[in-house]
């Protein structure tokens, strides 16, 4: 699905992803993990196409198609989604617009006629009661006024209404309370498929037992030092990334 | 266009007065008298130009220079569907149709209510409120065009709400402008709103695009007693050919609620908007709630002045615009707080969201305090769009063109978000879409 090769990318001409590799497929769930600053949320600015974010080298195929050739819009029409570490507050826009706006330019993308309001309502009730979340959503506006853990499960939320093919999670995790985190993490294995896939990017051991990966990776130095599966997690979690820090800088040496 | 110097024009509405004086031989002495005295001021003041503090930003000369008649076109025939075609959507307004600033009765609605008058103003002299009011609220001495207004208006509307009459159906005042050749029209009117008494009045103005240019200047004076409660709501759209001088004065009794809206869209070439309410008695409130979205090379230019004169009184003002292509915004906000207004609550705030490279605003909101026990506060902010609420919005595959427009219509959300009406609310959504497409 997603084939990531030697992928190099600078902010403000600082080189801070220093030739990433990275192959998914269908199917599987990918846990990215490594120190803070490490990159790994510019990894998911790179793939969703943000600006400032200048990819100066390297090739990212999603479906057979050159990724980072498209517009922010189009990789989400592609079927490109991320959960934000820090979604924004946009006053004045509603909750329920937005994802009707949005839902409809992704269906027109794909030749799809627009929902009707009741067929949207349906669908937003049902994706709601999917993930958990009961916050009111009309009359509001987008993210206004949530709590941070609110916005965490809105991310989710709109994920589970625009089934991507590939969901990022920035951190969807922290800020989130023991219950909502449970919350989260079984709306997440109820939207997993065999024609998706998941990238959840996250500090903590906790996550990775309720959404069990079959891949971990730990990004350091805008690099992927070292992949395993899911007991790769549990051996951080204990021996922290210092022994990882070293052994990069050794082989930095040689 | 024709260009000239500004002394012709000048020179013309002199000329003007001399013979418009014999035509207006018939009108009663004091209205005589009141047009005699303001193209006294007229002739002192003459047009502005930059030097002049209250028109630095707002380059009006180059549409003094056209060539302009004073004398306007009559209507044609209007039909049905040119008539509902200026209705606002699912607004059960009350229409009263003025076409080049003359009311149309035979094309307006009468109103149902007796509790409400409106005629010509010309045909309403020999009522007391006239007489009592016209020339008494805005003042012709220090303001070029108001004088200009007074010395030489044609016609326009009154309209009074007699005390204690809550008027359910708002009044839907359209004014349309047309002529086949360049025009000057100053039409003038009158609103006396009694005592306790509640009306909400929505005004569209617009015209057609010809290749004639129309220069509207016209003054509405409004009274509001005491009690009493206003929703008055403004909208200039249109085309390129019409300039307007919008001037409009409130005078407020104690306890009275006075409310404005205004909205404005590209079109029109010049559109100068003057507000000022006067505050003039104990525990008043007024709400002035601006938006404006300029596009192409529109001058857009809103003076407001808020004068609190008794204590215990509250105003609050929210200007918002929205400024593309060459445009240019000028918002020049006062108020003034007098000694004797101890008490007062006054805020004031101009935010304005730039889209072109090339569009340009002056913002100057101003305070002037003579009272010592008041909470008063004013700010200004010019920006461009939030950029991580449009990734966020295009991360969700929303194109960057609907993108900017869900942010444009957030923006103006605050002001819109105010308007009780909301038939002229969705109007507006929907001549901002239109706006943004231009
Ligand atoms: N917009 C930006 N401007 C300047 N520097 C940036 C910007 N975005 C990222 N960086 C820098 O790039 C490096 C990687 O940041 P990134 O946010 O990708 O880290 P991260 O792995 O997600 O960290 P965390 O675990 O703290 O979220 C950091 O040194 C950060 O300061
Ligand atoms: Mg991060």
């Amino acid at each position: 699905m997603l084939s990531i090769k030697n992928l190099q990318t600078s902010v403000d001409d600082k080189e801070i992803l220093r030739g990433l590799n990275l192959e998914i497929r269908a199917g599987e769930v990918h846990a990215l993990m490594g120190p803070n600053g490490s990159g790994k949320s510019t990894l998911a600015a790179a793939l969703t196409g943000r600006d400032n974010y200048n990819v100066t080298g390297g090739q990212v195929i999603f479906e057979g198609r050159n990724l980072l050739d498209l517009s922010p819009e189009n990789r989400a029409r592609e079927g490109v989604f991320l959960a934000f570490q820090y979604p924004v507050e946009i006053p004045g826009v509603s909750n329920i617009n937005f994802l009707r706006t949005a839902l409809n330019e992704i269906r027109k993308y794909r030749n799809l006629s627009p929902l009707e309001s009741k067929e949207f309502l349906k669908l937003v009730k049902e994706k709601q009661k999917l993930v958990e979340f009961d916050v009111a959503l009309s009359n509001r506006s987008l993210n206004e006024g949530f709590s941070g853990g609110e916005k965490k499960r809105n991310e989710i939320f709109q994920l589970a209404m625009l089934e991507p093919k590939l969901a990022i999670l920035d951190e969807t995790d922290s800020g989130l309370d023991i219950d909502a985190l449970r919350i989260v993490a079984k709306g997440v294995n109820k939207l997993r498929t065999n024609d998706n896939a998941f990238i959840i990017i996250t500090h903590y051991q906790r996550l990775l037992e309720y959404i069990v990966p079959d891949f971990v990776h730990v990004l350091y130095n805008g690099q992927i030092v070292k992949s395993g599966g899911k007991e790769l997690a549990l051996e951080l979690e204990e021996k922290g990334y210092d022994w990882l820090k070293e052994e990069s800088k050794e082989r930095e040496l040689v | 266009m024709i260009s000239r110097d500004i002394d012709t024009l000048y020179d013309q509405f002199i000329a003007d007065f001399e013979t418009k004086s014999v035509l207006m031989a018939d009108e009663p002495d004091n209205v005589r008298e009141f047009r005699r005295h303001s193209f006294e001021h007229f002739r002192l003041l003459g047009f502005p130009s930059v030097k002049n503090e209250e028109w630095r930003y707002t380059h009006i000369a180059p549409f003094l220079r056209e060539v302009y008649s004073t004398s306007s076109e009559k209507p044609g025939s209007l039909d049905q569907s040119f008539l509902s075609s200026l209705q606002i959507r699912s607004l059960d307004g009350i229409r009263i149709l003025l076409f080049n600033g003359k009311y149309l009765p035979e094309f307006s609605e009468l109103p149902p209510d007796s509790g409400i008058h409106v005629s010509a103003l010309t045909g309403a002299y020999q009522e007391r409120l006239v007489s009592d009011y016209l020339g008494k609220i805005a003042d012709a001495s220090k303001n070029h065009f108001v004088a200009l207004n007074s010395a030489l208006f044609e016609d326009g509307l009154f309209i009074r709400v007699q005390d204690g009459r809550r008027i359910e159906r708002p009044l839907h005042v359209i004014h349309v402008f047309s002529s086949e050749s360049n025009m000057f029209v100053q039409p003038r009117h009158l609103f006396v709103v009694g005592k306790a008494s509640e009306v909400s009045l929505v005004e569209s103005f617009l015209n057609f695009k010809n290749e004639a240019e129309i220069f509207i200047n016209d003054v509405s004076e409004i009274e509001v007693g005491s009690d009493a409660r206003v929703q008055h709501y403004t909208i200039h759209g249109g085309c390129e050919n019409a300039r307007y001088i919008h001037h409009t004065e409130v005078r407020q009794a104690e306890r009275s609620v006075y409310n404005n809206y205004k909205a404005s869209f590209p079109g029109p070439a010049f559109l100068r908007n003057n507000l000022n309410v006067s505050l003039n008695g104990e525990n008043i409130e007024s709400h002035l709630y601006g938006l404006y979205l300029a596009g192409g090379r529109q001058v857009v230019d809103n003076h407001t002045i808020v004068d609190h004169l008794k204590p215990n009184c509250q105003s609050n003002e929210l200007y918002k615009g929205v400024i593309k292509d060459e445009a240019s915004g000028i918002f020049n906000g006062k108020i003034y707080v007098r000694k004797d207004a101890q008490k007062t609550n006054a805020f004031q705030k101009n935010n304005n969201l730039m889209l072109g490279k090339k569009a340009i605003v002056d913002s100057k909101p101003q305070l002037e305090i003579f009272a010592d026990d008041v909470k008063c506060s004013h700010g200004s902010t010019v920006g461009q769009f939030n950029e991580e609420a449009l990734f966020y919005l295009k991360s969700r595959g929303i194109g960057e063109e609907r993108a900017k427009a869900l942010l444009i219509h957030a923006f103006a959300y605050d002001v819109l978000e105010k308007m009780p009406l909301a038939s002229v609310k969705s109007h507006i959504n929907k001549l901002i879409d239109e706006g943004l497409k231009t």
